[in-house]
């Protein structure tokens, strides 16, 4: 019985239920934070040491910090008490156990049960940038045009704003 | 005798770890590694309170504390004491959980960023592969819990404090990040004993230390900086300014958990310190080649306490710097000097450490630095003010 | 230059810091129990009462005209008229307070009770450090606290106190020579009326009009009644309006 990994798995779980059942969107925020926490113990647990600290530098340090600034700066007042069971919620609640219950037939009645456990991964950081470096360079080159893309349009979009709002400006100046 | 000097806290460590049962050798070792590391920084940061105090007030022209000991060297105690006998003041409509485990969070992310750094040879806690994505990793949960204290306590002051950390905060990660990755180009590894390991050894009269490379140098004042604005300390602290914000995110909090907001954020800062000194400056080196008898972990604590002294200096000297102000020198300076450095190191490669790389990188940093310095890159500079009714 | 700013400032600082060692007038810091910054002349803090020479119940100069009671902002002082009399620094009887006492929680030293004093009895002191461990009857202060003598009101305000003391000093003297004066016109008149009533007593005995013992009113206070006209004082009794 893999103890760590049950610990693990509960973790991601509360996590994520915590993330839906909130009334608060900055206490769901949190919980999915705790769910990302969970993974990177996963990624870990299972060796890959490079994936778990980048998971927790990227989902936990930006996507959730972005999220939560998403939440503070859109809400307007307190949202009002909503009871937790009403009728709008028995159709997702049908439809996720639904799909609960199709992968987890389909996950027992697979091969993975009569595998030995997987060994931990292997490679190290050098192995890793190596790989990347050759067989999966092209990925690697398409993402970084993918992020300065996503960069440059956040740019533009940013600047837009500005002169929308200031249409006697004709220098983009220093201050945002 | 030198070289039980040098080895004392592993051999110490070794024997009694012999002397317990075998069962329960593991759980010891850990506590074994990580007590010593706890007591000494909380000793530190005991320290640095009053010399910061005392240095600060020296640098102003006045007496520091001098009351409570002889020369006030008894002033952190009384302040402890004073923290923790303080009524623990909770307002009515905070968020109860948030509110507690905001400090607790921010307590145990600076202090798991101590397993990864070296402070002497063979000595320290984790050595994993990847030591410094995890020390990066550690300070992404730092903002989290900043913004949790500024969201439980549900003050307009304390919220936009925490905001403007979090804005800081994730600003400066990039140049910290970046100003770090030359370093591991050089050096070839993540992990932290490989990176000191890697700058032994002299050349001539300089030892071979990061710091003493063009890129390099750039590299350590980017970094001490990004480090400075990180931990939110001045000339960097608008988020915790008492005459702007009140006290910014932590306005709510008082007593102990105040104090422990404190910890936190001296200790951050004595990681990101110490991680300088472990990237840039040799980690437990000797600068000088006839003074290696010293032990290691002597000369990592005096270039500690001298980066320390440097920041005690820089908040004595400089003025708080402005929302916008900070966020300018972070995205129109400091990402594009990072930038650059980043090009400068890998150039270092091809040209190796000689008068042609110093050449070649060194003019590279230093017109960027000039460049980006000068008024075209930071935006116009303000014009002279016009007066209306005024002389 | 970027940074340039930065090293010139830190060059600052570290002149600041190495001079607070070595230079003594760097730092301005008083350090205060154990030294005190001394007050200046014309500080206030609370007032007290002055008394003339060494006793403080027979120099007192206050005559309890309860002035300073009435013109009090906060009502702060509090007189009793004492029944018995004493002698003024002029020899004249005066009241004297039995209780003056004043609540220094409620004293603004608004100084109008120094102000309106026509004897220059009630002074401001300079004493600050007046914390006390009760906060009601330890900050009554009474007459015998409040009492203290000219000599200390010269150290504190030795310039008010010059002025002071020659103020009465010179009264005290024109008083004197007026009394001297009026003592040499009565001893004069007393002469003149014996002479008068010497002659008058040998001239006509029966009217006793004559020796009216005149009261020596000051008639002609600087007049020097000249002793060769015995007669004129007697007769010419002009009632001058008499300026004592």
């Amino acid at each position: 019985m893999n103890f760590d990994l049950a610990i693990l798995s509960l973790i991601i779980a509360a996590g994520s239920i915590g993330a839906i059942l909130f009334r608060d969107l900055v206490h769901s925020v949190l919980s999915l934070a705790v769910t990302f926490f969970g993974l990177a113990g996963v990624y870990l647990r299972l060796g890959a040491e490079f994936i778990a600290f980048s998971q927790v530098i990227v989902y936990v340090g930006a996507v959730a910090i972005l999220a939560l600034f998403v939440v503070i700066l859109t809400r307007k007042g307190e949202r009002a008490a909503e009871s937790r069971f009403s009728a709008d919620r028995l159709l997702p609640l049908a439809v996720c156990s639904m799909l609960f219950v199709g992968l987890a037939a389909a996950a027992w009645s697979s091969s993975i049960k009569s595998r030995p456990e997987l060994a931990s991964a292997t490679a190290s950081m050098r192995q890793l940038g190596r790989e990347l470096m050759s067989s999966y360079v092209v990925p690697l080159e398409v993402l970084g045009l993918l992020l300065t893309a996503c960069m440059i349009g956040a740019t533009i979009l940013a600047l837009n704003d500005d002169r929308e709002s200031n249409p006697d400006e004709d220098k983009p100046h220093s201050s945002h | 005798m030198i070289e039980l000097a040098d080895q004392l806290f592993v051999v110490l460590k070794r024997e009694i770890l012999a002397l317990l049962p075998v069962a329960i050798q593991p759980l010891a070792s850990v506590f074994l590694s990580i007590g010593p590391i706890i007591t000494v920084f909380a000793t530190l940061f005991a320290v640095t309170t009053i010399l910061e105090r005392k240095g600060l007030g020296r640098l102003q022209n006045r007496f520091g504390p001098n009351r409570v000991g002889p020369f006030g060297v008894l002033q952190p105690l009384a302040d402890g004491i004073k923290a923790l006998i303080k009524e623990d003041v909770v307002p009515l409509r905070t968020d109860r959980v948030l509110h507690f485990i905001a400090p607790v969070i921010i307590m145990a992310a600076a202090l798991l960023a101590y397993s990864v750094l070296p402070f002497g040879r063979n000595m320290i806690a984790l050595d994993l592969d990847t030591g410094v994505l995890f020390f990066f990793a550690v300070g992404a949960s730092t903002e989290l819990a900043i913004f949790m204290a500024g969201w439980s306590c549900r003050n307009k002051y304390a919220m936009l404090g925490a905001m403007r950390a979090i804005a800081q905060m994730i600003s400066y990660e990039i140049p910290l990040i970046l100003s770090t990755v030359g370093v591991l180009m050089t050096a070839g590894t993540l992990s932290t004993v490989g990176i000191v390991e890697a700058q032994g050894g002299f050349t001539g009269l300089f030892p071979n230390w990061h710091v003493f490379t063009p890129w390099g140098f750039a590299g350590f004042v980017l970094f001490l900086i990004a480090a400075t604005a990180e931990a939110n300390r001045s000339p960097f602290d608008l988020p915790e300014g008492e005459s702007e914000l009140v006290a910014g995110y932590f306005t709510e909090y008082s007593g102990f958990k105040f104090a422990m907001f404190f910890f936190g954020e001296y200790l951050g800062l004595f990681a990101a310190h110490a991680l300088a000194i472990t990237l840039f400056l040799g980690g437990w080196h000797a600068p000088v080649a006839f003074l290696d008898w010293v032990p290691s972990y002597l000369w990592f604590f005096v270039k500690l306490l001298g980066l320390i002294v440097l920041s005690i200096w820089v908040r004595g000297t400089m003025p708080r710097l402005r929302s916008d102000q900070l966020m300018v020198f972070a995205w129109k300076f400091m990402l594009p000097m990072a930038l650059v450095n980043l090009l400068a190191a890998g150039l270092w490669r091809f040209t190796g450490a000689g008068p042609l790389g110093w050449l070649i990188c060194g003019s590279l940093v230093a017109i960027a630095y000039v460049w980006l310095g000068s008024h075209m890159a930071l935006g116009k500079p303000m014009p002279k003010r016009q007066y209306r009714f005024a002389e | 230059m970027l940074g340039t700013g930065l090293i010139k400032g830190m060059a600052e600082t570290a002149r600041n810091f190495a001079g607070s060692f070595f230079q003594e007038d760097r730092l301005t810091t008083v350090q205060y129990p154990e030294e005190r910054i001394p007050t200046k002349e014309a500080a206030r803090s609370f007032p007290f009462l002055v008394f003339d020479g060494d006793d403080a119940a027979k120099g007192l100069r206050c005559v309890s005209c309860q002035i300073c009671e009435k013109e009090c902002p906060p009502q702060c002082i509090y007189i009793v008229k004492d029944t018995t009399k004493k002698p003024d620094y002029m020899g004249k009887l005066q009241f004297q307070p039995k209780i003056f006492d004043i609540d220094v929680s409620v004293c603004m030293s608004c100084q109008i009770c120094v102000e309106v004093c026509p004897f220059d009895a009630i002074k401001m002191n300079v004493e600050y450090e007046m914390s006390r461990f009760g906060r009601f009857e330890d900050l009554l202060i009474h007459k015998q606290q409040l009492a203290k003598p000219n000599e200390y009101f010269h150290k504190i305000h030795p310039t008010d106190a010059a002025e002071v003391d020659a103020r009465l000093a010179a009264e005290k003297l024109k008083a004197e020579a007026k009394a001297k004066a009026d003592a040499e016109a009565k001893v004069k008149a007393a002469a003149a009326a014996a002479a008068a009533a010497a002659a008058a007593a040998t001239a006509t005995p029966a009217t006793g009009a004559a020796p009216k013992p005149k009261p020596a009113t000051p008639a002609a206070p600087a007049a020097p009644a000249s002793v060769d006209q015995p007669a004129k004082p007697a007769v010419t009794t002009p009632p001058a309006p008499s300026t004592p």
